[in-house]
């Protein structure tokens, strides 16, 4: 029997007034599981867990959250990983309203990606068959329209934990820019408009926690760089 | 009742995968009231997880492609059991879909005219079998499944889509008539329970591969819409209907996507030789998905399997180059090194065969109308009952679902639903609304869990019931074995009837959905054992050692499961394509 | 877009450009006088005086202190949005960090031009 002691947040808003951190023994049978198989495992212990969990393979982004101190997947973050001396401690996503346990809430998360207008726009009727793209500029896409929107990178942000309602975070701003570079997409002057004041793009400090999070290894820093880059050709 | 509050809708759909948010997007353009229940984030759904593509004749990779020659491989592929007027429906208005997939900004792999990336896949030809290996399966990378899905949130985003995000739907509700009017649903977040009124109600809830001990379905995969059809008495069909995927990745299960194979990859055995040259003589390893699977199964049988315990095969990838497999399948490398801790550059995969399509469900027409039958055995709509997507049967993949017709399924029925629901709402519907004691009947089951106070627990039974299902009902079926197997599901019935839910709390109560989706997971795992006990021949996906030839005689039907008597009827499988002449059933080789 | 009328450009994207331009100048000047000091190790009043009687150096020390004065601005300000949270009392402050600039802005051009 190899046991993992495992310390998890609990909140429950109907029976705590405060959250706090609760013990768990969990017999790993010496396998380097993920920490999301933990997380069953506990739940069999205390079917009250609460937590996120949908595809556990990494692309579905639900279980977004802080194991040992880093924001990250719980479904392909394997014990070794993360476990220090026996260890592991999992706290809800940081810097979001708890709804209970390691469940949060993601409003704000969501109304700043719908705030860049993450869709295609264009207005110039379509053609019969598809709009056509040359392999280059459908590269320029790689990097960016692979995120899975799990949050880890804008719950690690110290710019987004102080402004998550002004500061697009680097999830969005991900987003924002790959519609910018969509050689498809017309809408560029006005995505730029909406991102040239001092919060919403410009509040990032290129602190880069977000790159050091990233589950799908995206580099949100760089398309923010990016983003300013256009601002301000566009505007000089 | 009468505390219980109501939300009021034009239509609801249940489910905000690709096929449920293809359905919105067409109603919410149309200005009718319309929302999408999602017991999940809709990006979290499973079809983020598909991975290959999207088959369609768009004619990028062979100008001369032709919808005929994909409806052709649909057909045969689904060992004749497909509907043919579907199948037509499916590929000819398929090019429509997906250029409108594309208009909305969907980031499609290119060729270098431009034109959108195909890849060969399992079961495609030219020239209706004649012409050789087709390419006509389009992609984004590897991650076809999660462009498209976020690129369908997107564009519901544009349009002001209207969300119920973590909500759950319970039960559906029926007036005195038996058409469906609405349903029961929970705000999981807060736990309140709501009752849900509609004229059209959606099932786009996908499959149900959970019922497996071993699948590559998402955990949320539990058949929530096929769980309240058949608690509302309505039937299913071809639900002994279930593909095993070729390449699951040994041990987790996590799919390896057959866009592998279609990219030059093959299958070896423990000997390193490639075996499937053996089986498929010309299609190899891209023959369908149910001869690929039965084939690595027999290797294995036959004591040529990989590893230890000579129980799975070699997937081998490293001949393609490591900028191949950069450009075409960066998805797999990760998931490879995450889940078998193997390099695809390097080493091969060791990979088998995983429940991964259920291509049974709530059988439709082509506008996703649901379908019961009279007492003489003649189709009848259910009135305001819709089935879109995996939940659905239309049926356009028979006995067996070609890799990349599934994404084509969702967003062609999906929008024809959508097309359909539209037309129906202006012409007007009324049904009689649901009395108190209706909807009290499809309060039942949530009141049951809310007040049992003993009993086992849910972890455990739904342990047992995918046991049950993984060792009497996978990918070779014997009869002994399936009557045991239908024996101790009735006996695992009667134990989840007496389960218990520890946790009654409201907030975020995850323990009480989960205790939801074992009563649907019963209900599936259930129709599947009758109706995989009671098809005595070997179709697709379907094989029986004691039955293994096709018997178009006798089953060249659809198999119908009423729920009520547990009971395995037939349905007539539609030979009337429109403007095509029919295909007839031919011995199926690849 | 989210609005403000107490930033210093009115743009984030101005308040971004102005903290870059200002810090190299900012840099330059501060490369000048660490040279200067280290070029002259027994530095007198008459030579340091000497060196601010000159209108160049004059003209430099006071983009200096303009660049001072807006990067503080811009970089206080921004901290005061990050951590003041009650509008009134992230107002007082930022009044008083403006009034404690201009003040200092003032009395700087004093120093350089006064008698």
């Amino acid at each position: 029997m190899s046991t993992l002691q495992v310390s998890l947040y609990r909140y429950n808003p109907e029976t705590d007034s405060a959250p706090y951190m609760e013990e768990f023994q969990v017999d790993t049978q010496g396998r380097d599981l993920m920490v999301l198989d933990v997380l069953h495992l506990v739940k069999e212990q205390d079917n009250g867990l609460a937590y996120r969990r949908s595809c556990r393979e990494g692309v579905c982004g639900s279980d977004g959250m802080n194991m040992n101190g880093k924001n990250g997947l719980a479904c392909i973050t394997p014990l070794s990983d993360v476990v220090k001396k026996g260890k592991l401690t999992l706290r809800p996503l940081p810097g979001l309203p708890v709804i209970r346990d390691l469940v949060v809430d993601m409003s704000l998360f969501y109304q700043q990606y719908e705030r860049i207008q993450p869709y295609l726009q264009n207005d110039t009727p379509a053609p019969a068959i598809e709009r056509l793209q040359s392999p280059e500029d459908r590269d320029k896409l790689d990097g960016l329209y692979e995120c899975i929107l799990c949050a880890c990178c804008s719950t690690s942000c110290p710019s987004f934990w102080w402004n998550p309602d002004k500061f697009v975070g680097p999830a969005g701003l991900l987003q924002a820019y790959r519609f910018l570079a969509d050689s498809r997409d017309e809408a560029t002057r006005e995505r730029l408009e909406e991102l040239q004041d001092p919060f919403s793009v410009f509040r990032c400090r290129g602190i880069m926690n977000c790159v050091a999070v990233c589950p799908k290894g995206l580099n949100p820093t760089r398309a923010i760089g990016k983003i300013r880059e256009m601002l301000l050709a566009d505007a000089t | 009742m009468s505390n219980m509050r109501s939300l009021t809708f034009d239509a609801i759909i249940i489910g905000g995968g690709g096929s449920g948010l293809r359905a919105a997007l067409e109603l919410a353009k149309s200005g009718k009231k319309t929302a999408v229940l999602s017991k999940v984030f809709p990006t979290r759904s499973h079809t983020v997880s598909a991975q290959g593509g999207i088959t369609c004749a768009i004619a990028s990779a062979d100008p001369n492609d032709d919808w005929r020659w994909h409806m052709y491989d649909t057909v045969k592929g689904g060992d004749y059991i497909a509907d043919q007027d579907a199948a037509e429906y499916m590929c000819s208005e398929g090019p429509k879909a997906v250029f409108e997939l594309e208009h909305m900004g969907l980031p499609f792999s290119r060729f270098d005219n431009g034109r959108i990336y195909q890849r060969p896949f399992g079961g495609q030809s030219k020239n209706f079998g004649e012409g050789g290996q087709a390419a006509r399966t389009c992609a984004a990378a590897d991650r076809t499944g999660h462009a498209l899905l976020h690129t369908l949130y997107q564009n519901n985003l544009k349009n002001n889509t209207t969300f119920l995000n973590e909500w759950y739907a319970v039960d559906l509700v029926k007036n005195a008539n038996g058409d469906v009017v609405g349903c029961i649903a929970m705000d999981i977040e807060s736990g309140e329970v709501v009752h849900i009124k509609s004229k059209a109600t959606v099932l786009a809830t996908g499959g149900s591969g959970r019922i497996y001990a071993s699948t590559t379905n998402a955990l949320i995969n539990t058949g929530d819409g096929i769980g309240m059809a058949l608690r509302a008495g309505f039937p299913m069909q071809d639900m002994e209907m279930w593909q095993f995927h070729p390449t699951g990745i040994y041990g987790a299960g996590t799919l390896v996507t057959e866009g592998c194979r279609g990219e030059g990859g093959y299958l070896v055995n423990k000997d390193g030789e490639r075996f499937m040259e053996r089986y498929a003589p010309n299609a190899k390893d891209l023959a369908g998905r149910d001869v690929v699977a039965r084939s690595m199964v027999m290797e294995i049988l036959e004591g040529r399997g990989c590893g230890e315990n000579g129980d799975h095969v070699y997937l081998k990838l490293d001949h393609l180059g490591e900028e191949v497999l950069g450009k075409r399948l960066p998805g797999i490398v990760e998931l490879s090194k995450t889940f078998a801790h193997v390099d695809p550059a390097k080493e091969p995969i060791p990979v088998v065969p995983t429940c991964h399509y259920m291509m049974g469900g709530v059988p439709t027409n082509v506008h996703g109308q649901a379908i019961m039958q009279d007492g003489d055995g003649n189709d009848q709509i259910v009135n305001g009952l819709y089935a879109v997507g995996e939940a659905a049967c239309v049926s356009v993949h028979g006995a067996n679902r070609l890799g990349g017709n599934s994404l084509l399924d969702l967003v062609v029925f999906g929008r024809a639903a959508g097309m359909f629901i539209e037309s129906a709402l202006n012409e007007g519907v009324e049904y009689l609304a649901a009395s108190d004691s209706d909807v009290e009947s499809a309060m039942k089951r949530i009141n049951r869990w809310n007040e049992s106070e003993d009993g086992e627990t849910v972890p455990e039974l739904k342990r047992a019931l995918q046991d049950i299902m993984q060792n009497a009902f996978g990918v070779f079926r014997q009869e002994e074995n399936m009557q045991k197997g239908v024996q101790q599901l009735a006996e695992l019935r009667e134990r989840i009837n007496n389960a218990y839910l520890p946790d009654k709390s409201n907030t975020f109560n995850t323990a009480r959905v989960e205790a939801l989706e074992l009563d649907n997971l019963m209900e599936v795992a259930e129709a599947t054992a009758i109706a995989a006990l009671e098809r005595k021949e070997s179709r697709g996906a379907h094989s029986r050692y004691d039955y293994p030839d096709r018997d178009d005689v006798n089953w060249l039907k659809h198999s119908m499961y009423f729920p009520a008597e547990k009971r395995l009827g037939q349905r007539d499988v539609n030979f009337a394509p429109k403007t095509v002449d029919m295909f007839e059933p031919k011995v199926r080789t690849y | 877009m989210v609005t403000n009328i107490t930033n210093f450009g009115r743009s984030g994207l101005s308040d971004w450009l102005v903290q870059r331009v200002s810090a190299v100048i900012l840099a330059l000047y501060t490369l000048f006088i660490v040279g200067y000091l280290l070029l002259h190790p027994g530095l007198d009043y008459a030579t340091w005086s000497g060196l601010f009687d000159q209108t160049w150096m004059r003209i430099f020390s006071l983009l200096a202190f303009v660049s001072l004065s807006a990067h503080a601005w811009v970089g206080l300000w921004t901290v005061t949005t990050d951590y003041l949270k009650p509008t009134g009392i992230r107002l007082a402050v930022q009044t008083v960090i403006i009034l404690a600039i201009f003040v200092f802005l003032v009395w700087g051009i004093q120093v350089l031009w006064g008698a």
